[in-house]
């Protein structure tokens, strides 16, 4: 499956990355199997993204829960908890 | 008639001219109420002498007019308008406008606040205060998220 993942606010300065296209694994079905394959790429992903750390995603530009199914072609964005207003 | 306005925009507005516009033509309009957000020079005890405002664009868009979809089925009101201001910014400026058009002052100011609640947990904008101690993030606020709660149990 592919996947289009973007990067925001704090996230993407710490990981020094703010879009990408990737590949992934058949395993990786749902938003927080693909946060734990991120993981596995070890730092900064591993820090930026570990299991502590308060995240938002979004699917497709959606906001969704971690247990949100993947779709191939799918826009997944990580970003931290948001600031507006 | 019933319609949304949302911008996105680095330039600054004009309160005046945009509440004029809202109710243009549209004399069922007996209650305007509008919210209007500034950059404070103060956040958790630092001195903040500008911020940047990061925005996801595309979701942004889809979030704000959810969240008006949201307010018109709930309320009986007419226009809606958002304007959130990203990019640098100053103490002072004007960052965000929300208003709401209706024929009663109680469906406006509800949902106004209706609006205002949900675009601070929902919508996609992050803010990067400079102070003197470094630039940071500004962190989520728990009064925020308990804002928005606050809807769900009526």
């Amino acid at each position: 499956m592919k996947l289009e993942l973007r990067f925001f606010a704090s996230l993407r300065e710490a990981l020094g990355v703010s879009q990408e296209s990737i590949a992934i694994p058949a395993t990786v079905k749902t938003i927080v199997e693909l946060r734990a394959h991120l993981i596995e790429r070890g730092n900064p992903w591993s820090e930026v993204l570990a299991e502590g750390r308060v995240l938002r995603c979004a699917l497709n530009q959606h906001m969704v829960d971690a247990n949100t199914a993947l779709q191939d072609g799918a826009e997944v964005a990580f970003f931290p908890p948001v600031t507006g207003g | 008639m019933s319609n949304s306005s949302i911008r996105i925009q680095e330039k600054d507005f004009d309160l005046s001219v945009e509440i004029a516009a809202l109710r243009k033509n549209d004399p069922r309009v007996g209650a305007v109420v509008s919210f209007l957000g500034t950059v404070r020079d103060m956040n958790d005890g630092s001195q903040v002498k500008g911020m940047t405002l990061e925005h996801y664009p595309g979701m942004t868009e889809k979030a704000l007019q959810e969240i008006l979809d949201q307010a018109k089925a709930r309320w009986d009101i007419y226009q809606t308008l958002v304007i959130h201001r990203v990019g640098p910014l100053l103490p002072e400026d004007q960052i965000v406008l929300v208003a709401v058009t209706s024929a009663h002052r109680g469906e406006a100011f509800a949902a106004c606040e209706f609006i205002m609640d949900y675009l601070k947990t929902a919508a996609p904008f992050w803010k990067k205060e400079d102070t003197p101690e470094g630039a940071r993030w500004v962190d989520v606020r728990v009064t925020d998220e308990a804002a928005m709660a606050r809807w769900n149990k009526t």
